[in-house]
């Protein structure tokens, strides 16, 4: 079978690659893109690992074809931190100790990204429904969760400075 | 002369050991730059893929290769013979030993396959598509057996036998027949049945756990290169690389000098990452294609290829006066240890009873092998499991005595002085202060609606010391480098340059902690048993001493003038001669730049044996609420308060504390193998094998109690393993209190509770 060209933008850069047809999104965008942040922890959508947002919405990349990805704009893990420094997020999983081995990290926070690109003032118990797809096996979520709504209290300071 | 220099202080304050300095490594770990095991890639890697057995027990026939080699882009198959057949030899990699026979033998089936998922053949191909169909390609006629996975089926003489050559060691007269049993241990003292006929109040119960996975997120993932001269490099994810090499060192039949192992970052392990699966395979697909080889096991294939631990059957008696007092204990553990021997029931046995106080015992541990994957090291292994039927018992007796459940704990607790069951006198332990914290806090004085319930339980570790090394490297501007051999699983770089940087009197911003490869620093046993902080870190420590003292000896030189008139304090060598109070200190920077002159480079190793390893306590509380309709139980509260020695970063201290209870609760609730009536595992995947989700638990109140370990250079316990004994407990005894039922089957799952309810 012959390989799909696939043209999408990937953290707001033009992106192309080639694909079998049955290959995922996160395959292509590791062994393709070289964008080896998105994790496969299950391959099944079942452990969040592979979180990337596309055209706004947050899906796992490992239950998305790389052919669908053809004109679409994804988000991955590799670009939420701008020009260097440290998106809040980021900056608040550090602070607040909220990582442990790390694997489940950049999942994690792709989708508490996406949970504050649409809410942003989430309380604990959304804040914990919203991040149920992402499993963590070393935090016990407290800290995860800690960071994400201190995360948010910023954001919501920076916007109204 | 009021200069400082007069009045050096008595006792150093601790200027960086305590604080919570953001790891160095968190950067790369947020932004996605962090190399775990599948995130490396050589030029013409192969993908290796490993064909599995379908039955749980069952005779090898033949292999069939023929086709698969056929097969344009495969360019390498093994199986059991392209290994040498090893004979049995014990192997001491950290926490647990193992047996290098059997580690060969569950990287690759020999004459019979033990579990559903024991690999058979493995295949290297120029596509994962081209492995898929070569996997597909390999023929294997096996001669299916009965097979036997239940611990107390396994054990029944007539059940089916796993190993014919196996004989049940540690009885009191030699077997006169093979059986699944690979061991009796025991442990006991005082009188048993002169403690039972005083005890005026008795409880007794089976209790019986599941087996469950470690379940690190992370799959198993190497890269493995076998040079054409015989230079092996292996890049993966384990808890040790020195582990890595000489398990693969044995069962290739290589030296250890051609082998090199660089640790990637390690996506979780809590003892599963303590053996190999992978990286044999991975060398001898390479050895025979001639090119990388990398291999990556899916979540089904880590389900049912590695890991877990035991599921048990416990027995547990307790015998006491009307006063509270335990005077008689009777356990008897049952753990499965899957294909191969080595279940922890022995470290089940020693925790056993370790919290408590009491003249007449007796333990008894059974080790019996199982057609299901062989068990690895699992978070304390073996002891949640035994403190799980015990703390029940505890509960029982608590109640049935109509005591204060942590009174009653008080009253029969452990204390310096006092011989542990397992046999070592305790030292500068922190338990009852553990008790004390969860018995003065606010969360045990709240009151409880209706269908709740408040457990109470409390845990064990020994914790472990070890062989470590650590180098410690000053830099030309001062700055420094600190070397260890341990893969860094959950924040222990942060901890290692903490503590170097504590001695050298630096920021810790300018320590850079790096864990190296096998041939980059001396050897050390494997991130386990709650080991690094304590041992790797005593060998930072000393490291660092050592270039204080070389520092001084250099600042006295350029002084000219004995080193017992300098002393190092905040970064600098400050000369204590009162007749010279104008000498400026020399800091660690302007010593650095002027080394060529005083003696070459400032750098120092340290390799030590750590002894004395602090064992740690703990004391839980946990509220749970039952919804009568469902049997779903929700846990509302949770307070885990231990005893950590001293906290060298509190944060990543409460984080071991809050992600063990979280473990704790899903092998409690949700956790368990489900086997089919043919022995394959049925719920191999994250859908079905539910691990504890954010919604699933509150926030985790950890309270850190410190009594120091004055054989660590800070005082630090190991803190990574305790946690998670208390919960399965702690969960059931809040079920017991919030529907008057009390459950002995874990896991607590829905179907269980509501049948409970429902026989009330």
């Amino acid at each position: 079978m012959s390989k799909r060209h696939v043209s999408a933008t990937v953290n707001g850069d033009p992106a192309e690659f080639l694909c079998d047809p049955g290959v995922t999104l996160l395959d292509a965008l590791r062994d393709e893109l070289g964008l080896t942040g998105s994790k496969e922890g299950c391959g099944s959508g079942d452990c969040g690992a592979c979180s990337v947002i596309v055209d706004g919405r947050l899906v796992c990349s490992c239950l998305m074809l790389a052919a669908e990805a053809q004109g679409r704009r994804i988000e991955t893990i590799e670009g939420l931190a701008q020009g260097g420094a440290l998106h809040p997020l980021q900056q608040k999983f550090l602070e607040h100790a909220a990582l442990q081995c790390g694997f489940c990290t950049p999942g994690l926070l792709v989708a508490a990204k996406a949970l504050l690109d649409v809410n942003p003032d989430p309380s604990e118990s959304e804040t914990r429904y919203w991040l149920a797809g992402n499993l963590c096996r070393c935090t016990g979520y407290d800290k995860v969760i800690r960071a994400v709504m201190d995360a948010a209290a910023d954001l919501r300071q920076e916007r109204r400075a | 002369m009021s200069d400082v220099l007069d009045r050096p202080p008595a006792a150093p304050k601790l200027d960086v050991v305590g604080t919570r300095p953001i790891r160095p490594d968190g950067a790369d770990k947020v932004t996605g730059r962090a190399a775990f095991g599948a995130d490396f890639a050589m030029p013409g890697m192969l993908v290796g893929k490993i064909k599995r057995s379908p039955h749980a027990h069952a005779r090898i026939v033949a292999i069939d290769t023929r086709k698969a080699r056929a097969l344009a882009g495969v360019k390498a198959i093994v199986t059991a013979a392209d290994f040498p057949d090893l004979a049995s030899e014990e192997y001491e990699g950290g926490e647990s030993a193992s047996n290098l026979r059997d580690i060969s033998l569950n990287c690759m089936a020999r004459d019979k396959v033990l579990y559903d998922g024991h690999a058979v053949a493995a295949v290297a191909a120029t596509s994962s598509a081209i492995a898929d169909e070569a996997l597909a390609l390999i023929e294997v006629t096996y001669e299916v057996l009965p097979h036997v996975i239940e611990v107390e089926a396994a054990m029944a003489p007539d059940a089916p036998l796993l190993n014919a050559k196996q004989f049940t060691e540690g009885l009191d007269s030699p077997p006169g027949r093979p059986s699944n049993i690979a061991k009796r241990n025991q442990l006991a003292r005082g009188d048993l049945a002169a403690g039972f006929a005083a005890a005026e109040v008795i409880v007794e119960g089976r209790y019986t756990t599941a087996a469950v996975h470690q379940g690190y997120i992370e799959p198993h993932a190497c890269v493995a290169a076998f040079g054409a001269d015989g230079q092996c490099q292996v890049w993966s994810s384990s808890q040790g690389q020195f582990m890595v090499r000489t398990c693969c060192a044995k069962i290739l039949g290589l030296e250890s000098a051609d082998i090199r192992v660089t640790p990637a970052e390690i996506g979780g392990g809590f003892g599963g990452k303590t053996t190999v699966y992978l990286e044999p395979l991975a060398l001898a697909l390479s050895r025979q294609s001639g090119a990388p080889v990398k291999m990556v096991m899916t979540r089904e294939e880590v389900f049912r290829a590695t890991g877990p631990t035991s599921g048990a059957v416990i027995y547990v008696k307790l015998g006491a006066t009307r006063d509270g007092r335990i005077i008689a204990a009777d356990v008897e553990l049952k753990y499965q240890a899957g294909a191969f021997p080595g279940s922890p029931v022995g470290a089940g046995s020693m925790t056993a009873l370790a919290c408590y106080d009491i003249e007449n015992f007796r333990i008894t541990g059974w080790d019996v092998v199982t057609n299901s994957p062989k068990v690895a090291a699992y978070r304390a292994p073996g002891a949640p499991i035994a403190a799980f039927a015990v703390e029940s018992a505890v509960d029982e007796l608590a109640l049935k005595l109509g005591a204060d459940p942590i009174a009653l704990r008080e009253k029969n607790a452990v204390r310096d002085g006092l011989k542990a069951a397992y046999g070592p006198t305790y030292r500068n332990i922190g338990y009852v202060e553990t008790l004390e914290a969860i018995r003065d806090h606010p969360h045990y004085q709240t009151r409880l609606g209706p269908n709740q319930g408040r457990g109470v339980a409390v845990g064990f570790w020994f914790n472990v010391g070890g062989e470590s090394t650590a180098a410690v490297h000053v830099n030309e501007d001062g700055g420094a480098v600190v070397v260890t051999g341990n893969p860094d699983i959950g924040g222990s770089r942060v901890s290692m340059a903490m503590m170097a940087a504590e001695v050298l009197g630096l920021p810790v911003e300018k320590v850079r902690p790096i864990v190296a490869d096998t041939a980059a620093i001396g050897f050390s046993m494997l991130t386990g048993g709650s080991r690094t902080t304590f041992a790797t870190g005593m060998a930072v420590t000393q490291a660092a001493q050592k270039i204080v003292a070389d520092l001084k000896r250099r600042a006295a030189l350029t002084w000219d003038t004995a080193v017992e008139n300098v002393e190092w304090r905040g970064g600098s060598a400050w000369y204590l001669d009162p007749a010279k109070p104008e000498t400026k200190p020399l800091s660690l920077a302007e010593l650095a730049a002027q080394s060529a002159r005083t003696g070459g480079p400032l750098s120092a190793e340290v390799s030590l044996n750590a002894q004395g390893a602090g064992p740690g306590f703990a004391a839980h509380i946990c509220d749970v609420e039952v919804d009568p309709e469902t049997g779903h139980v929700t846990i509302l509260r949770y307070t885990a308060a231990q005893d950590v020695g001293r906290a060298i970063h509190p944060a990543y201290v409460e984080g071991q504390i809050q992600g063990g209870v979280a473990q704790g609760g899903g092998w409690a609730l949700n956790e368990e193998y489900v086997f089919d009536a043919e022995g394959r595992m049925e719920n191999a995947g994250f859908l079905d094998y539910r691990v504890p989700v954010a919604s699933d638990l509150p926030m985790i109140d950890a309270v850190i109690i410190e009594v120091a370990n004055p054989r660590h250079p800070f005082g630090a316990k190991g803190v990574g393993e305790v946690p998670i004994v208390p919960p399965l407990a702690a969960v059931a005894n809040a079920v017991r209190a919030a529907i008057g039922v009390r459950m002995t089957d874990l896991p607590l799952s829905p179907p269980k509770i509501r049948a409970a309810i429902d026989a009330r």
